[in-house]
């Protein structure tokens, strides 16, 4: 009872954590903002391909950043946490790709030398067609993967430092266009390299801690596999009526487990802003050891990130089960911040909070309903807050405050005063029974922005945290914004519009298209359309169905043809999206349809629209394949283009083309 | 620095080499995240590494380590034949 005296439970004022998150979040954007004049340029090699001398370790640390985006860091885990044993999908998919990049992808790609993928897209198939399908589909998956994130960073800048998600968009907005307009991929590179190890330590530090209280080994990776952690996560879990963590084929079928896996593999290995940091180092060799620093960097946090999943999953329930609950109803017109006091020591925290609610409202009710400062006209709704405590009393300040946020939610069903963890049958409104526990919704971004405060770490450890989160999103934004610009501006204006533009004029053209590219981004990042989220998810599906067949090709094949590379990435591409749109019909196009047209007993062969993109990508194989077959071969000097990739040596300059 | 020496066949020989580094490599990964990890995770539950099944351990941990590896060993393979073959810049 005493800890609930001395501190405010509904966190009104003086939070340190917030102070620590100015702090950190303001020196973070200002060494951002430094690098970025340092590295301001002037010419095209520096805007689009750094010089092409960046250090193989940099670049290394640099494609981690860029690689590992809002989702990696915020998302993840959170979502392994859920998904117990399926996760693997997301964390063998989006490494594993990374190894068909190294192999398969980038070293060539280095060798070919050229600025973008539509590059090497229209010059293989000698097509400006290509060229400009290839710029469209680059322009589409990273716009709709920039937006998110932009949320992303307002989503931090909200909870942390409860500016408004609008206003916390537009900073960042300002601070990417200030880095990437100036400095290009130059400034962009070299804030990447600061920023992977400002979001790599604020991984770790909450996950070491995690790891010593849950565990006793301070190395997560090892109090993953050598603690009990694992059988008495799978205990309590057996107890509430789920199944147990560790068990395979619980989220997903066996087929659906190996067809996303696969899908976000082959689409990863062909996302154009990973692929282009490649273009800037020296040359063939340095291209190989700057992905296997990249991959060693991405490991560091991948391997954390399910013993991180699996501590967090076993620490919400025991601090949320069976935790006491008070349930608060505010008015708006109340809403003034300000320290409840808490009455009688001898009654109930249920009763105290009841009582402090009823004592505010009476000593600040506003005179007329709706009259409040502020609040003129507006219509007095009754807001309700859960207020919890863990089992062993201390107040879970952390969950009243995300309950705020509308990313938590617990109903106490049965009244009695504590919330259930344990499924149990419920009847819903429309007199079905429906199984549930008392936690009525829990968003996947909680588990890490919320895992310092959890485990009771010191307020500087949270605001940590949120630099991470932000550098994480800031990182990967900028590496998609210099894709958007590099197609509009090189790959579509530069090429058909004014192909004898200046350098200067070039760099121009490029900076208004990266501006032009954040505002699109900020507006979708402000006010996502539906259809934004469900993208993102499917994003990769369609980057494996379109991009990755065509480039392997190029590469590992002098006879494919610009006939069998056009029909191959159409018919892939409108087959994985057509698929995507029949299943989700209702999110994508909510406007058209209230419930999708495929559902998921009506799946094609079972298989789940994310991991349809893996049909897509054969389809796609055996349709340029077959396809070239039946018609010319490549000309001469497109056969002389591919041997000439295949060799290192002679590398590649982007000087003139 | 270019080699001026290196004549068809040998871009035939260094070709063909690489592809047997990709081939092995990738059957390796193939195995690693879709055989050990998806097809037979169940029966791979069964061998126990610490407190965890194999399986399991590794879709969520070990084949991410087997993937840095990979990259690795790649890169070392390669250094051998671009030097064998004298096409390092």
């Amino acid at each position: 009872m005493s800890s609930m005296l001395a501190q405010p439970w509904i966190l009104a004022e003086a939070d340190p954590a917030r102070i620590w998150t100015w702090v950190f979040v303001g020196l973070t954007f200002a060494l951002y903002l430094y690098i970025g004049w340092r590295s301001r340029v002037r010419e095209t090699r520096g805007f689009y391909v750094a010089g092409q001398g960046v250090p193989a370790i940099a670049n290394g640390a640099a494609t981690a950043a860029d690689w590992m985006s809002a989702a990696s860091f915020i998302s993840m885990a959170g979502l392994i946490s859920f998904s117990g044993s399926d996760g693997s999908v997301y964390l063998m998919g989006w490494t594993g790709g990374y190894v068909l990049l190294a192999l398969l992808l980038a070293p060539y790609l280095r060798k070919f030398g050229h600025y973008t993928v539509p590059d090497f897209i229209g010059a293989r198939y000698y097509s400006d067609t290509a060229r400009v399908v290839a710029a469209m589909c680059a322009i589409f998956v990273s716009l709709t993967y920039v937006a998110g994130q932009m949320k992303g960073v307002g989503v931090v800048f909200s909870r942390f430092l409860e500016v408004e998600l609008w206003l916390g968009v537009v900073i960042g907005m300002g601070i990417v266009a200030f880095f990437a307009g100036l400095g290009g991929m130059k400034g962009i590179t070299w804030t990447q390299v600061v920023q992977y190890f400002v979001l790599i330590l604020a991984f770790l530090i909450p996950s070491i801690a995690i790891s010593s209280m849950l565990t006793g080994d301070a190395v997560p990776q090892k109090g993953f596999v050598f603690s009990d952690i694992s059988e008495r996560l799978n205990a309590v879990l057996l107890e509430l009526g789920e199944q147990e963590y560790t068990q395979p084929f619980g989220k997903f079928s066996q087929l659906n487990v190996f067809c996303i896996t696969a899908a976000l593999m082959f689409g990863t290995a062909g996302l154009p802003h990973v692929i282009v940091r490649f273009y800037t180092v020296k040359n063939v060799r340095a291209a190989r050891y700057s992905a296997v620093w990249a991959i060693l960097f991405i490991a560091i946090l991948y391997t954390t990130a399910p013993a991180l999943g699996m501590f967090a999953r076993y620490n919400l329930i025991k601090n949320l089960h069976q935790s006491t609950v008070t349930k608060i109803e505010l008015q708006t017109g109340d809403e003034t911040p300000r320290v409840y006091p808490i009455a009688d020591q001898g009654k109930n925290p249920r009763e105290q909070a009841f009582e402090a609610v009823r004592q505010a409202q009476q000593d600040n009710r506003p005179a007329e309903p709706g009259s409040a400062p502020g609040n003129e006209g507006v219509t007095r709704k009754t807001s309700i807050t859960y207020f919890l405590q863990s089992p062993d009393g201390k107040p879970l300040n952390w969950a009243t405050q995300w309950q705020k946020t509308g990313l938590l939610k617990v109903e106490d069903l049965d009244q009695d005063g504590k919330i259930n963890l344990k499924l149990m049958d419920w009847e819903a409104a429309d007199g079905k029974t429906v199984k549930r526990s008392e936690l009525a919704k829990i968003d996947k971004d909680i588990i890490v922005l919320s895992t310092p405060e959890v485990a009771g770490l010191p307020p500087w450890v949270i605001a940590l945290v949120a630099a991470g989160g932000l550098a994480a999103a800031l990182s990967t934004a900028a590496g998609l914004l210099l894709v958007i610009s590099s197609s509009l501006a090189h790959d579509l204006y530069i090429r058909f519009v004014e192909p004898n533009a200046t350098e200067a004029k070039k760099v121009k053209v490029g900076r208004i298209a990266i501006l032009l590219g954040i505002l699109v981004a900020g507006y979708f990042g402000i006010n996502p359309p539906g259809f934004v989220g469900e993208v993102v998810a499917f994003a990769f599906g369609l980057a494996a169905a379109s991009f990755f067949p065509v480039i392997f090709l190029g590469i590992f094949s002098t006879r494919v043809n610009r006939a069998g590379a056009v029909s191959g990435m159409l018919v892939g591409l409108i087959f994985t999206m057509t698929y995507i749109i029949l299943c989700t019909a209702d999110k994508v196009l909510p406007f058209l349809f209230d419930a999708p047209i495929l559902t998921s007993d009506q799946w094609l062969f079972g298989i789940s629209p994310q991991g349809i993109g893996t049909l897509g990508m054969l389809l796609n194989f055996v349709v340029t394949w077959v396809v070239s077959m039946c018609t010319q071969p490549p000309p001469e000097d497109v056969v002389e283009l591919v041997e000439k990739i295949r060799l290192p040596g002679e590398a590649g300059s982007a000087v003139e083309h | 620095m270019l080699n001026f020496e290196m004549n068809d066949s040998n871009k035939k020989r260094y070709w063909r080499a690489n592809l047997k580094v990709v081939v092995i490599l990738l059957a390796i990964w193939f195995v690693v995240a879709y055989g050990l990890s998806i097809f037979f995770i169940e029966s791979m539950n069964q061998i126990a590494v610490g407190h965890l099944g194999l399986g399991f351990w590794m879709a969520q941990q070990g084949s991410i380590f087997v993937f840095v590896l990979l990259v690795l060993i790649y890169a070392w393979l390669m250094d051998g034949l671009d030097r064998k073959y004298n096409v390092n810049d």
